[in-house]
């Protein structure tokens, strides 16, 4: 999932000071898995927004909406009416979201509600950690299943780095060493030669170096 | 033959020196020079750092130049952090066009340890990628992207190894990857756990990786207590035994930077006495002037004179 934090309430209330009349929108998939932007999130924003502007006199009504998913036009039909109501829109989904409500609706400002973080999983109750970069070519299946490119902080290719000791990361104690897993995971099932091949250099064209990625399904288009 | 003098001293079998020395944060070349005219003729060739431990100084290459203006023979340390594949080929060129003849290829030090954590790193390549790209401008004239150069840059071409992290067994397979994409020689992490580094060497020499590649056992003499304790807990990938914490911390206080030297000396002799091992790398941290009374002290000197 696309994990994200919700920005604080000191950064928000500045974010939405000039307007009297704001829009919460929440998104129903990945924010609200992890806690960010769901429904629930949404209403509880909504009652600190009011009580922080409340308690400084200061009028703000504020409405509440949460579509199925921010990402995609269909769903954003149901929010017109309540975009066109409101002065601004504060959306609590990922950076796809936000910018999906800003090019659907041309006159109304959209906020950023949340920081999106990373493309992870939710490891344990309360944990989220990144395991994709979303490079455009995964190549798990020579890395015995483990992403280097994510989950190294130098994105080796060709073994771990010096620092790597006890089998964690030298930049941050609590990050697993990603090298140390793929050996350990290599060897359970007798995958070792494939970890002694030199690793040519990666062609960074499908990622992000080569500019803002499209993709065409045209069995789908109409 | 690249020209180099260090390649020329460990083709002919001999027990080559190099020592480490760091360039400034300001652009005074007083101080390179400086360093290296306390290194002069007491080590075969001097490691210039990349940014070492990823705080910005002088340009590596740049304080190498200064080196080879006064007749010190620089290897060029070089990593992938700071630079893309197009930036490093140029400077590699550029390096060589200014009479620098070895070169050591790392990833560096990550940027979140530095003087300036808020940076972006690049990671374009990784080390060995970087070995290989050196190895192919060298031996096949050609750019990474297949271009035949006009002058390929012959560098001989180095690369570091961490026999003290973690997981120990690939630690060898690591050497052995290195030394297939190119590497002529290794410059190891600094050596403190004597057993670890035998038991490192003598795998490597199982599987015949010291008949291919030169290795360079690095060593830093430890100046107090205090240092020999940050470097067993804070430097990353470094193993320092109890025992010589214990010894440093016995020493008193105003002694305890001749014990450091006295340890370092005997770890050299330790170091001389290992089959497969071709050469010394002293990285004296801040320390370089102490570097010549530790060659001599050794009795690693006269140096070998070029030809």
């Amino acid at each position: 999932m696309i994990v994200a934090e919700q920005k604080t309430i000191a950064e928000i209330k500045d974010m939405v000071a000039p307007y009297s009349k704001l829009l919460i929108m929440g998104c129903g998939t990945c924010v609200k898995t992890c806690f960010a932007g769901g429904e629930d999130e949404v209403a509880t924003l909504a009652s600190a927004l009011r009580l922080a502007f409340k308690k400084e006199g200061k009028k703000i009504e504020v409405e509440e909406i949460t579509v199925e998913r921010q990402c995609e036009d269909e769903f954003l039909h149901q929010a017109a009416s309540p975009i066109a109501r409101n002065q601004a829109v504060l959306s609590l989904a990922c950076g796809a979201g936000v910018q999906m409500v800003a090019s659907r609706f041309a006159k109304t400002p959209a906020l950023p509600g949340v920081n999106t973080t990373f493309i992870g999983i939710l490891e344990k109750k309360g944990v989220f950690t990144e395991k994709c970069l979303g490079c455009g070519n995964c190549i798990v299946d020579d890395f015995a299943g483990v992403c280097p490119i994510s989950r190294c902080a130098k994105k080796l290719l060709n073994g771990p780095c010096g620092g790597s000791q006890n089998g964690k990361c030298e930049v941050n104690p609590e990050t697993e060493c990603a090298w140390q897993i793929i050996i350990e995971r290599s060897k359970a099932f007798g995958q070792m030669d494939k970890l002694t091949a030199y690793v040519p250099p990666r062609d960074w064209r499908t990622s992000y170096a080569g500019g803002p990625r499209k993709l065409v399904r045209e069995d789908h288009m109409v | 033959m690249s020209g180099s003098r260090l390649q020329q001293i460990l083709s002919e079998g001999g027990f080559a020196v190099t020592a480490e020395a760091g360039p400034p944060r300001g652009a005074n070349a007083e101080v390179v020079r400086k360093k290296g005219a306390a290194l002069k003729g007491y080590v075969d060739a001097v490691n210039v750092t990349d940014n070492q431990t990823a705080i910005v100084r002088m340009c590596s290459l740049a304080a190498c130049a200064h080196l080879v203006q006064m007749g010190v023979e620089p290897v060029l340390q070089m990593v992938t952090r700071d630079r893309n594949r197009i930036a490093l080929q140029s400077d590699i060129m550029g390096a060589y066009s200014l009479g620098i003849k070895n070169i050591l290829c790392l990833s560096g030090d990550h940027q979140t340890f530095g003087s300036q954590p808020d940076a972006m790193n690049v990671f374009d390549i990784d080390s060995m990628n970087l070995v290989n790209a050196v190895k192919t401008m060298r031996d096949a004239g050609k750019d990474m992207s297949g271009f035949e150069l006009n002058v390929a840059p012959r560098m001989f071409i180095g690369a570091a190894e961490n026999p003290f992290a973690d997981p120990f067994e690939y630690r060898v397979i690591r050497l052995a990857k290195k030394v297939a994409a190119g590497a002529d020689f290794i410059q190891t992490q600094c050596i403190y756990d004597m057993a670890r580094f035998k038991e490192w060497v003598r795998l490597a020499r199982e599987q015949g990786l010291t008949e291919k590649v030169h290795i360079l056992a690095g060593v830093t003499p430890l100046k107090s207590a205090r240092m020999a304790k940050y470097m067993a807990t804070k430097v990353p990938g470094m193993s320092v035994p109890d025992a010589l914490i214990k010894r440093m911390e016995g020493a008193p206080k105003d002694r305890a930077a001749e014990e450091g030297i006295k340890v370092c000396l005997e770890t050299i002799q330790e170091i001389r006495q290992i089959k497969g091992v071709h050469g010394l790398h002293i990285m004296a941290i801040e320390w370089e002037d102490r570097v010549p009374e530790i060659v001599e002290s050794a009795g690693l000197y006269p140096r070998p004179q070029a030809d």
